[in-house]
């Protein structure tokens, strides 16, 4: 299942009116750098035309640009071990010592606070809905350990990772696990929505799909405050976190459309793990290869393997600085995979267990470790250090959850309104919020 | 049907500060109300004034001073507008103010807006500011609350409130609640609003009253607006609350015409309107019932019932603190509205009254709502879906009997 996606090339739409070469020192966008529209006018400048019918699956387009991927394949096929789908050797410095260890250092935090939080649900600390990220690491420190901290970050209900790589304390993520009231929301959201105003974490959102509006809506500000409000530096590139089955929702559609027509600072990053719960990609697809919806909608569509931070990293900072620079959105798609279930109710019976095992030799976290050792970026003393520092922050985490004090009754009216008068106007004058039991939690609403 | 414009006098402004000090924002309502000089001018579609017949129709259904005479319009001070006019006058107002304020929906830039509101300020504002959208109204409003939680306020148009069905998921799970899931983090404030309502043979799903549907969505407010005066003041509150609130116009209201002040004011999100004192029953309506009710009024006047007449403009929350001083002093309460009878606002606001003001009833609340039937084409059919000031009249004389 996995070499299906192996034809990872770039389709374009029909050429735009720019004409461009390809440069060899570009070689994922170059031909999306369109010149900068002359007028104020905001929408699509591309014309119209007359496509003479094609079978549906020839190859008419000139798409002949080369992701990584694809360059990674031909050396794969040539090394042929298991484990050789990095760049090994002196063809690329692909990340130096300090991006190796900051990399790796968030790979391992969000496999062990997974890990921990499996142990806790099982142990009736948390409850509810709890989805891990195992194996998925590469995508989230490849792309959002590129960020700075006013770029935001939207996800699904499969976000404490996602949060973690942002800045998000883990000891705040853990709290909010547990329901305390020292955590990210003050125990008011969850594992499916963790949100940090300070780290620009946007959620978290339970419903798929819901998130990606919300991130355009971010795009779409930082837009606003480059053009309206004449900030003139505000480069904010926003990244919205999604799975494959997202991609048959019309949310995900609608925003494409929109963020390519005004070319919003935004990549969509699918994290294409094959299984949206027990419904595999295949059977719930007609086109399973999502990158080709992008230039559907006037943006590059990528391909990468999701199992290579190393890779993600690449295509992350070409589409990111992208955004950056104001040539628009791109859509993303990672091959990645989930090691656990669904979520932690999820007894996970429906993949088969070939498919779980040729997925676990391509972990990235030992395909990162592989690296950085062999090619002598560290030693494993280094990478054991590591791992022995994560485990005492995720421990810590653990002991301030259970000694934090769960939220009292005085916290659930609070939040309700940003502005409490919206509880209304009671039966004797005064504003419900004015009622001395409204900061106890008790008044009558 | 003749249609009818009410220029309805000027009402002296309210206070236009935010202030929390709500006692003492209810004297001066209620002065206010009190003081307002006002007389009403019907004019029927052909033209000519119903002024003739002085003794036997009160002419001012809207309580006033005697000392009120028919001044003359022309020396009144403030100027005349037609409501989508009061809309568009806060829009830019509060558009000026704050440059954060931006509005997207569809048509509202190069087309001005399906009902004309927001024509003009897309060659004033910008395209970006005043945003033409694509029909995907679901994505549009979450990247609206997406946007107002990264610093923007923006407003977001329905061209008819019952395509706003498409953008529920975003309206409710994420308007309402995000600023709490996320412990208070992030604000929402944008405004959601559009025309809404039973038109003139629109048809079923044009002619929708969303406001039963979103009511139960906790952490947004929702008003109705029914006059030039209060589309525009509670326009400029709705924009200028952290809040998130939903802004409910009608479709047959657009044209209303009324003298509004000069001077800026707002109205207060969550108060009722007192549109006429009275002694004998209360009367709560909202949105274009306050004309079927203000009509039936006339006749209930002539027949010697003296209505008190409330706007209750704030569908979520109540202002029970208007409608419980009316209850306390009438004992009897009617319920006009064109919601649907099903889980209406009618319903919950029965719900609410019983639940508070039970001892002072004398007679069970009546509440009269749009019967539960999708919008008929034929005009015959439509008006017997919604409430009739004749339907008004009759219920009015069978409480006050009991």
């Amino acid at each position: 299942m996995a070499s299906s996606f192996s034809a990872a090339k770039i389709t374009q739409p029909l050429p735009l009116n720019t004409t461009t070469t390809r440069s060899p020192d570009n070689p994922l966008f170059s031909s999306f750098k369109c010149s900068p529209p002359a007028s104020s006018f905001l929408g699509s400048t591309h014309k119209l035309r007359i496509q003479r019918p094609t079978s549906a699956w020839s190859q008419t387009r000139s798409g002949t640009v080369v992701a990584v991927s694809d360059v990674v394949k031909e050396k794969k096929l040539k090394s042929n071990a298991p484990t050789a789908n990095l760049l090994i050797g002196a063809n690329a410095q692909l990340i130096t010592k300090e991006e190796g260890l900051e990399v790796y250092e968030d790979m391992i935090l969000g496999r062990a606070f997974e890990d921990m939080c499996a142990q806790m649900y099982y142990r009736g600390k948390m409850f509810g809905f709890v989805h891990l990220y195992n194996g998925q690491e590469a995508v989230s420190s490849g792309f959002i350990k590129l960020l700075k901290k006013e770029d935001s970050v939207v996800s699904t209900y499969r976000d404490h990772v996602h949060a973690l790589s942002k800045g998000v304390p883990a000891r705040a993520v853990m709290s909010e696990l547990f329901g305390k009231a020292t955590g990210c929301c003050r125990g008011q959201g969850g594992s499916m929505h963790m949100f940090s105003k300070e780290h620009n974490v946007l959620g978290g959102f339970a419903f798929i799909g819901e998130g990606i509006p919300v991130a355009t809506g971010a795009a779409f500000t930082s837009k606003y405050k480059r053009e309206v409000l004449k900030e003139g530096d505000c480069d904010h590139v926003t990244l919205a976190f999604f799975g494959d089955g997202t991609c048959n929702n019309g949310q995900f559609f609608e925003c494409l459309n929109m963020a390519a027509l005004w070319k919003l600072p935004i990549v969509f990053v699918v994290e294409n793990n094959l299984w949206a719960i027990g419904m595999s990609h295949l059977r719930a697809t007609s086109d399973p290869q999502i990158w080709k919806k992008g230039p559907a909608f006037g943006m590059p569509g990528v391909h990468v393997d999701g199992m290579d931070v190393l890779k993600v990293r690449e295509v992350a900072k070409e589409a990111i600085g992208r955004a950056r620079r104001g040539e628009g959105p791109t859509l993303v798609e990672c091959e990645t995979y989930r090691f656990r279930g669904h979520s932690l109710a999820d007894p996970d019976e429906l993949r088969d267990p070939a498919e779980k095992a040729r997925y676990a030799t391509r972990d990235p976290i030992t395909s990162l470790k592989k690296y950085m050792i062999d090619s002598k970026l560290a030693s494993e003393a280094e990478l054991k250090a590591i791992e022995k520092k994560i485990d005492e922050v995720v421990e810590e985490a653990v002991e301030f959850a259970d000694e934090s004090p769960a939220p009292s009754r005085s916290q659930l009216l609070e939040n309700v309104f940003a502005d409490p008068k919206g509880f209304g106007i009671g039966p004797d004058g005064r504003y419900r919020c004015e009622d001395p039991k409204f900061t106890e939690g008790t008044a009558h609403v | 049907m003749a249609s009818i414009f009410q220029a309805v006098g000027a009402a002296r402004a309210l206070s236009s500060s935010n202030s929390f000090d709500s006692k003492k924002f209810y004297l001066t309502s209620r002065e206010s109300v009190s003081e307002r000089k006002g007389s009403i001018f019907v004019v029927r579609s052909d033209g000519r004034m119903n002024s003739g017949r002085v003794d036997k129709l009160v002419t001012n259904a809207v309580a006033t001073k005697a000392d009120s005479a028919a001044a003359s319009t022309a020396s009144k001070p403030g100027h005349e507008l037609l409501l989508f006019e009061a809309l568009r006058e806060g829009l830019e107002e509060e558009m000026d103010r704050d440059p954060r304020v931006c509005v997207m929906g569809e048509d509202v830039g190069h087309y001005g807006g399906s009902y004309k509101v927001t024509k003009g300020l897309a060659p004033k504002y910008g395209d970006l500011r005043v945003l033409d959208t694509p029909i995907a109204e679901n994505s549009f409003t979450g990247m609206a609350i997406g946007a107002a939680m990264t610093g923007l306020r923006p407003i977001v148009e329905g061209m008819n409130m019952g395509f706003l069905l498409l953008a529920f998921n975003q309206i409710s799970n994420n308007c309402g609640m995000l600023h709490y899931t996320s412990g208070g983090q992030f604000t929402i404030p944008v405004v959601i609003r559009g025309p809404g309502g039973v038109g003139r043979q629109l048809g079923a799903e044009h002619s929708q009253r969303l406001e039963s549907y979103f009511q139960s969505i906790p952490g947004i407010q929702m008003v109705a607006c029914s006059t030039p005066y209060n589309a525009k003041g509670l326009m400029k509150a709705a924009i200028r609350s952290e809040n998130p609130v939903i802004l409910f116009e009608h479709v047959l209201l657009y044209n209303l015409k009324e003298r509004i002040p000069d001077e800026e004011y707002i109205c207060n999100l969550e108060e009722a309107e007192m549109v006429r004192p009275g002694e004998h029953i209360t009367i709560l309506t909202y949105s274009r019932m306050r004309y079927h009710v203000m009509q039936a009024a006339k006749t209930l006047v002539n027949k010697g019932y003296d209505p008190e007449v409330i706007d209750i403009r704030s569908l979520k929350p109540f202002d029970l603190h208007t409608i419980g001083n009316s209850v306390k002093k009438t004992h009897r309460v009617l319920i006009v509205e064109e919601c649907m009878r099903t889980g209406g606002i009618g319903a919950s606001l029965t719900a609410a009254i019983s639940e508070n003001f039970h001892d002072y009833l004398d007679a069970p609340i009546v509440c009269l709502s749009s019967q539960d039937v999708p919008t008929p084409y034929a005009g015959t059919l439509e008006e017997f879906t919604i409430v009739q000031p004749a339907q008004i009249v009759t219920a009015v004389e069978q409480l006050c009997q009991q």
